[in-house]
């Protein structure tokens, strides 16, 4: 349909963001996404096993470089994120609006609501160690010190309601600290992840430490539960209780920490340090004193 | 040259060990309703000690009401202070009697006098001392402005320390607001069966503390219970797996602290003698029966020579025997169970192609012994560096780089602990940056303390236990 102008626009076809690239689904396979209404918005790539595969072995490859930044950098790449979303702001407005049946005016205090958690998070990059840390005073002569440490690989089931502040909500925690993630994003409004993804790829975030694969997570979420290389999962984004309890007892294999999803979540809340602390490892370090 | 040495052996008589026991549920001792009695045996000699109750599910059905109504009655309103006050008081009472359960702690598990009299039990009654003053400090713990207690706390404990994990699951609990069901395992209950008598010379009140003794079945009608809110385990992976599946979809919260396979790394710029005892501690102490043993010794090549002789030559002088000897630095196998687990892993090894060496000691007739022992030329592939062994065998493998002995280390689906050993302090904290393991010992190995966390990454389960961190796993 020509814009007002009589220009015909160029639309921007939606892929998977694995390992800083865009590439389709491996199965070839996509499925229509729709407004609130009903009307087609896009044709999403509908992932599959492989690719939820492929993704765990991007975000595996860029842990120890992203764990191995120094928090300062890490918090500047944040940083940064923010600063490109306050640029998308209004695409993000709209997108939002078109997916949920929003107006703009109500849209529009998601999205800012989005930028500054970027930001919240960002701050929290050099200050998690020194609040979650400790210098313990053991009964004998030695140096002991607990530090946190990212868990690893996080899979993160994202919100399907809230499909930016939500995803934002359930990501910036999990990577702030030095993890990698593989994002399912909210299966019926999985546009803005996608976009999300353009901005993530533009903010000196290294490739691989978020990967965004759109699709139905009744399908691929339980391969991500149940990877023997995915150390953590976030369940917020699954409604269905039955199947949060099959996927918590997969990711049993090999003891994944879970986020059990929240009956209600208000992403608009303050959030809490909860999502930082559930996928870090404390690790404490001795070594004796002496002359 | 090995010295002679005259038996010194700790005197049982300051135990009074009880034909029977029963299970101890709302501040007293009562027979079991529906579960079949087992015995308890002393590993250094095949002598039946005790008969104890079976908790089947009726018993835990009450244990767990008993210690619900607790919760909502006395436990849960009761001022921090005053729940410190409590935990005080046992810290004392164990160290009043410190004598006696370190003896009796020995003669149910096997564990050596020396380290039931110098490590356990001073630990158990540091960890009470630690956690009582937390109690009412809670808010001051960086765990939010208003932490709760969550409730019922399920608990479940292995046989390697019964009284020293005892102390690591109920302390914390009850400084929290908590009320506990403790299972202790079925080889080691007297201990945790005298500290029920504590908990009643304390004037705990009733139903704070429940024990209720029995094996794998008893401690899953324990965490499967409905009623409650807290599962803390403590065991193998295998069993902290299934708990996790038991408990998904529910609103338990579950701390686990699994098995391990630590790699113990030494470089040849460490001090060797040091690192030699070292090593020696890492997988000898308590008979090798520790989750954070040191089990996988990487040796840097161009050390590996000197470091083994001296190694053998230090591991020729442990004496096996005896657990009430004070002279005795290894003593029995938990259970005959888990000596045939060594001795069938051991023979893997040497199928697999590893060499056997094992320290020339002479073993007592009666009981379960097992032989310091260690092999060489271990691939990563061999079950031996892969599996926990849980006793007194010692797998060595060697690496060039310290980025290889990193690649190494963490080459294992457990991540409980690790040691380090080298006189270059900036390697040190270069290692101990990327080492995989929730502990990390430098030029040290296995020590503990209730201010210092303990817990495992990956398979070694989550949680911690010990410092302000440990209060995390009991509230809300």
């Amino acid at each position: 349909m020509p814009d007002a102008g009589g220009r015909l626009a160029v639309r921007k076809t939606y892929k998977l963001y694995v390992g800083g690239a865009f590439p389709r689904s491996e199965s070839g396979r996509s499925y229509e996404v729709t407004d609130a209404k009903g009307r087609f918005l896009a044709n999403a790539a509908l992932a599959s096993r492989k690719d939820v595969r492929d993704a765990v072995v991007a975000a595996r490859k860029a842990f120890p470089g992203w764990a191995g930044r120094t928090a300062y950098n890490r918090g500047q790449i944040l940083y940064r994120i923010a600063e490109m979303l306050e640029g998308r702001r209004d695409q993000f407005v709209s997108e939002i609006s078109a997916a949920e049946g929003l107006s703009a005016r109500k849209a529009e205090p998601y999205v800012d609501a989005a930028i500054d958690r970027w930001v919240w998070y960002a701050g929290w990059a050099d200050k998690i160690a020194q609040v979650h840390g400790n210098a313990n005073p053991v009964a004998g002569p030695f140096f002991n010190l607990s530090s946190p440490e990212p868990t690893g690989v996080v899979g993160i089931v994202a919100p399907q309601k809230g499909p930016l502040l939500g995803l934002v909500s359930v990501l910036a925690p999990a990577i702030v600290t030095g993890n990698t993630a593989v994002v399912l994003a909210s299966e019926q409004h999985p546009l803005p992840a996608i976009t999300l993804a353009e901005v993530l790829a533009t903010s000196d975030l290294p490739g691989g430490v978020v990967n965004v694969l759109t699709g139905r997570p009744a399908e691929t979420a339980p391969w991500l539960a149940s990877h023997m290389d995915v150390n953590a999962i976030d369940l917020a984004g699954v409604d269905n209780p039955a199947l949060a309890a099959d996927l918590e007892r997969a990711a049993a294999e090999n003891l994944k920490r879970v986020i059990r999803p929240a009956p209600t979540p208000d992403w608009r809340a303050d959030p809490g340090a909860g999502r930082l602390t559930a996928f870090l490892e404390t690790k404490t370090v001795w070594h004796p004193k002496g002359a | 040259m090995a010295f002679e040495y005259a038996p010194a052996p700790e005197s049982a008589s300051i135990v009074d060990i009880r034909a029977s026991y029963g299970l101890f549920i709302n501040g007293e001792f009562v027979d079991s309703a529906d579960g079949s009695p087992f015995k308890t045996v002393n590993p250094a000699s095949e002598q039946v000690l005790a008969e104890i109750a079976e908790a089947g599910p009726t018993d835990v059905d009450r244990a767990v009401a008993a210690a619900r109504a607790a919760y909502q009655k006395t436990w849960g309103p009761m001022p921090g202070a005053e729940r410190a006050k409590y935990l005080y008081r046992i810290a004392r009472i164990i160290q009043e009697r410190s004598r006696e359960l370190a003896v009796l702690e020995s003669i149910d598990n096997g564990k050596p006098i020396r380290e039931s009299r110098d490590v356990d039990l001073p630990l158990v009654a540091a960890h009470f001392f630690y956690y009582a003053g937390w109690a009412d400090k809670l808010e001051y713990a960086g765990l939010g402005p208003q932490p709760r207690p969550l409730g019922v706390a399920a608990q479940v404990i292995p046989w390697n320390f019964p009284l020293l994990m005892l102390a690591w699951k109920i302390a914390p609990a009850l400084a929290c607001g908590n009320t506990v069901v403790l299972k202790p395992a079925e080889t080691t209950p007297l201990s945790a069966l005298a500290f029920a008598e504590i908990c009643q010379q304390a004037d705990l009140p009733p139903g704070v503390v429940n024990i209720v003794t029995g094996a794998g079945a008893t401690g899953q009608a324990l965490v499967e219970h409905q009623d409650v809110d807290k599962v803390a385990f403590t065991g193998s992976t295998d069993v902290g797996r299934a708990i996790a599946r038991s408990v998904a979809g529910s609103r338990k919260k579950v701390t686990l602290e699994l098995g391990g396979k630590a790699a113990n790394v030494v470089f040849d710029d460490a001090a060797l003698d040091q690192a030699v005892e070292g090593i020696v501690n890492g997988i000898f102490f308590n008979q090798g029966h520790v989750c954070c043993a040191g089990s996988r010794l990487l040796v840097q090549e161009s050390g590996y020579d000197e470091l083994l002789a001296k190694l053998k030559r230090r591991m020729s002088l442990l004496r096996v025997g005896d657990p009430l000897d004070k002279n005795t630095d290894i003593g029995a196998i938990n259970s005959s169970a888990q000596l045939e687990r060594i001795r069938t892993l051991s023979q893997i090894g040497e199928s697999e192609g590893a060499a056997r060496w094992t320290a020339p000691c002479p073993l007592p007739e009666r009981g379960y012994w097992f032989a310091p022992t260690l092999f060489t030329g271990v691939s990563q592939a061999h079950r031996i560096a892969r599996e926990e062994i849980f006793g007194p065998v010692l797998s060595v493998l060697t690496f060039r780089t310290p980025a290889e002995a990193v690649e190494k280390a963490n080459n294992t689906p457990y991540g409980l602990s690790a040691g380090v050993w080298t006189e270059k302090g900036s390697r040190i904290l270069w290692m101990a940056d990327r080492l995989r393991a929730g502990v990390i010992w430098a030029n040290t190995f296995n020590k503990f303390d209730p201010t210092s966390p303990f817990g495992g990454y990956k398979e070694s389960g989550y949680g911690r236990e010990g410092g302000r961190h440990g209060l995390e796993a009991y509230l809300a």
